[in-house]
């Protein structure tokens, strides 16, 4: 690899990825204009209130629309806004806290690793906060969600951290394939001692089973409030690195000549991607996917500018979560579906057509 | 000597070898290395010494000598049972099936040139454990698990390389088809684990981290054959093999159809690793150390290590098997975990050592 493409862009504001933006014809994106931009974001906050509105009124108990918002203005103990008060309108924040934590976790990751499948699922960083937070339940006893997201930062960091060192080894210097593959391996590695672990002890397993395929149902808001400050801490260092990421996708030597200090730049935006994953998987489990999948939506609404697509990736993250959810629980009624099996049946036909239809593959 | 065979002496893996060829007429050219012999004589001897320790040890230990007596047929009926119904076939299939995870293991990292390439990665296991999860899962009787687990396995992998193809099937698409389909196949599997009853999704949990419990003549049969059928085929890509390790290019300038030979290459891999899995579950990590452990022991690359590379799986699982009912005896832990436990530090000093080398190997 190594970004041939990018010498026709000289500016920051070029293509995001070697190998992303060069052999597509549009490659600024639907909305080219600041103002359409400020615009387009309008309507997709829009599309996620609608999203949001969705996610409270469906579900085993249809509730038409007026009385989900008769239950916030005149709540009056029925049952219809017991459930939209107590359990759907909780599951709703933190559908969109985890989808819109990861949405911005997948584009910084992306833009960082000059990436296009980077992805915090697919790099193993949830994995990795998934077995930390397996750990810390079943060998250790720690049962409130506070201590959950300091193991699942733990985890998270030192997957990323194997998975970066590793796909980035070598002469190759990084490619999509090398970085795929080393997070494939680790999180194969990873789930091998989780259910080395589980298999000896079926009370375990009973609990585990349901903790590990990742869903937002029965997350109160205590489990949101745990997580909040690191997934804002996270949000506030991934959307200001709007610009840093602009400079890196160019590639390192670039990116130092226009002034950027490399490293520094990466440690920030790494930083805000352990707490953004970590801080999810701590709330919801692991749910994989929309960091790939968001990002390229994103890209073909606004263009790769870092500045832009950041931000509407977490809107479209929190939009594609709840989605994800309210399908889930149409599909199996009674039961329900959890989010993250939804979220790898959409996503996975996603990342197999990001690797059939471009030249990335051959970096 | 044709320039063919001239190039094939070029590869790296030609390095130190005493050559020995029984002449033209033969399409497979035999070479003696002695190295490779000597390993492959090691492990065998091991391979022996350890079978042997199998069938003496366990709940109910045997004297030696009435082990030797009972496989010559003149023990008593217990000891017979012991032996015959219970430990040989259960050993065997451990040596088979760690042998054919090996020899798919050195196939794939061969194939894509990169160390942490694992059969795993064009499907194989998912597959293989969406069907069988579903068919324990679902209740349909556990003696269909095998055939459930093997048809799973194929239509992945076959799923796997139609979806990579586009003119052709780059080693890389592959790979990244395959963690695609793989995440899928995962995310079935954990929907069936959180429906079903506790207790199948307890089996269902060990039949995942694959178990030699309860193996039997039974098992060892098909896997016997589909190992005789499968080995000579892998013998006979080994050329193209080691072509296709120096690149497509090179393999192609070498008088290899690369397509032919990778589409070969691949099916008999996946097959390999198909029928190991169908009978003992997916045994974590054997495919993926086991050819490691045979390249540093033969110090040689390409098709010059399968021999070594099918011993040392041999082994591994079934010394894995006999730690597995020695630890917490008399419970028998399932033979996934041993190799797991033993495979992820090895696992990550790799990973370390790739990362100082350079990660292309």
């Amino acid at each position: 690899m190594g970004g041939p493409a990018t010498v026709e862009h000289p500016l920051p504001t070029g293509s995001p990825a070697a190998g992303i933006a060069d052999t597509e014809p549009r490659r600024r994106g639907a909305l080219g204009r600041g103002w359409t931009r400020a615009a387009g974001f309008g309507v997709v906050a829009l599309a996620l209130a609608g999203a949001a509105l969705a996610s409270i009124a469906v579900g085993s108990l249809s509730i038409p629309v007026e009385e989900v918002v008769r239950a916030f203005i005149a709540f009056d103990n029925s049952d219809e806004h017991v459930v939209v008060r107590e359990l759907r309108g909780p599951r709703t924040l933190v559908a969109i806290a985890v989808g819109a934590s990861l949405g911005v976790a997948g584009a910084v990751m992306q833009g960082m690793t000059r990436n296009p499948l980077a992805d915090p699922g697919i790099l193993g960083i949830e994995a990795g906060a998934a077995l930390a937070v397996v750990c810390a339940i079943f060998l250790l006893g720690v049962s409130t969600v506070t201590g959950h997201v300091w193991f699942a930062l733990g985890g998270a960091a030192i997957a990323g951290t194997v998975v970066y060192a590793l796909g980035t080894a070598g002469r190759s210097g990084g490619t999509p394939v090398t970085l795929a593959l080393a997070g494939a391996a680790l999180a194969a590695l990873l789930s091998a001692i989780t259910s080395a672990i589980i298999v000896l002890d079926a009370q375990t397993l009973d609990e585990f089973r349901f903790w590990v395929v990742g869903s937002v149902a029965g997350r109160g808001l205590d489990v949101l409030t745990g997580a909040l400050s690191f997934l804002a801490v996270g949000l506030v260092l991934g959307l200001a690195s709007g610009r840093a990421l602009n400079a890196l996708s160019l590639g390192d030597d670039v990116a130092r000549s226009l002034g950027q200090r490399v490293a520094w730049a990466k440690a920030r935006a790494a930083a805000g991607v352990v707490l953004l994953a970590g801080g999810a998987v701590a709330v919801a489990g692991p749910v994989g996917f929309i960091g790939l999948t968001v990002p390229h939506v994103a890209r073909a609404i606004v263009g790769p500018d870092y500045r832009w697509l950041l931000p509407y990736s977490a809107l479209l993250g929190a939009i594609l979560i709840l989605v994800a959810d309210v399908v889930g629980r149409v599909v199996a009624r009674p039961a329900e579906v959890q989010v993250g099996i939804v979220m790898a049946l959409i996503g996975a036909p996603v990342f197999i057509a990001l690797v059939r239809r471009r030249r990335m593959a051959e970096l | 000597m044709s320039v063919q065979a001239q190039a094939h002496d070029d590869l790296p893996a030609a390095r130190g070898r005493v050559t020995l060829r029984l002449g033209r007429p033969l399409a497979v050219s035999r070479r003696l290395d002695l190295r490779v012999t000597l390993c492959c004589a090691g492990l065998a001897l091991a391979g022996f010494v350890v079978l042997g320790v199998t069938l003496i040890v366990g709940e109910f230990p045997l004297p030696p000598g009435e082990v030797v007596a009972t496989l010559l047929g003149q023990g008593a009926q217990a000891d017979e049972f012991i032996v015959l119904t219970l430990r040989l076939p259960r050993a065997l299939v451990a040596i088979l099936a760690g042998g054919a995870l090996a020899v798919s293991g050195h196939i794939f990292q061969t194939l894509v040139r990169n160390p942490l390439a694992s059969p795993d990665i064009i499907g194989v296991t998912s597959g293989a454990a969406l069907v069988a999860v579903g068919i324990i899962v679902l209740g349909a009787g556990s003696t269909l698990v095998p055939f459930g687990a093997l048809a799973g396995a194929t239509v992945a992998a076959t799923l796997v390389y139609l979806l990579a193809w586009r003119g052709g099937v780059s080693p890389y698409r592959l790979v990244l088809v395959g963690i695609g389909i793989a995440a899928a196949c995962g995310a079935g599997t954990s929907y069936l684990l959180v429906r079903g009853e506790l207790a199948d999704v307890q089996q269902a949990t060990v039949w995942l981290v694959g178990s030699l419990n309860g193996r039997s003549w039974s098992d060892v049969g098909p896997l016997s054959v589909a190992l005789a059928l499968l080995l000579p085929l892998a013998a006979a890509l080994a050329r193209s093999l080691d072509a296709l390790s120096l690149g497509e290019d090179a393999a192609t300038a070498l008088g290899v159809r690369v397509g032919r030979a990778r589409l070969g290459l691949v099916a008999v891999g996946a097959a390999l690793a198909a029928v190991a899995v169908a009978a003992t579950g997916p045994i974590g990590f054997v495919a993926f150390i086991a050819p490691h452990i045979a390249r540093r022991l033969a110090d040689r690359t390409g098709s010059a290590v399968l021999p070594v590379a099918a011993l040392s799986g041999a082994v591994l699982v079934l010394t894995a098997d006999l730690v597995a009912g020695l630890v917490l005896a008399p419970t028998q832990l399932p033979v996934g975990i041993v190799t797991v436990v033993l495979g992820a530090p090895y696992f990550l000093f790799l990973l370390q050592r790739a990362n100082r080398v350079g990660a292309g190997a």
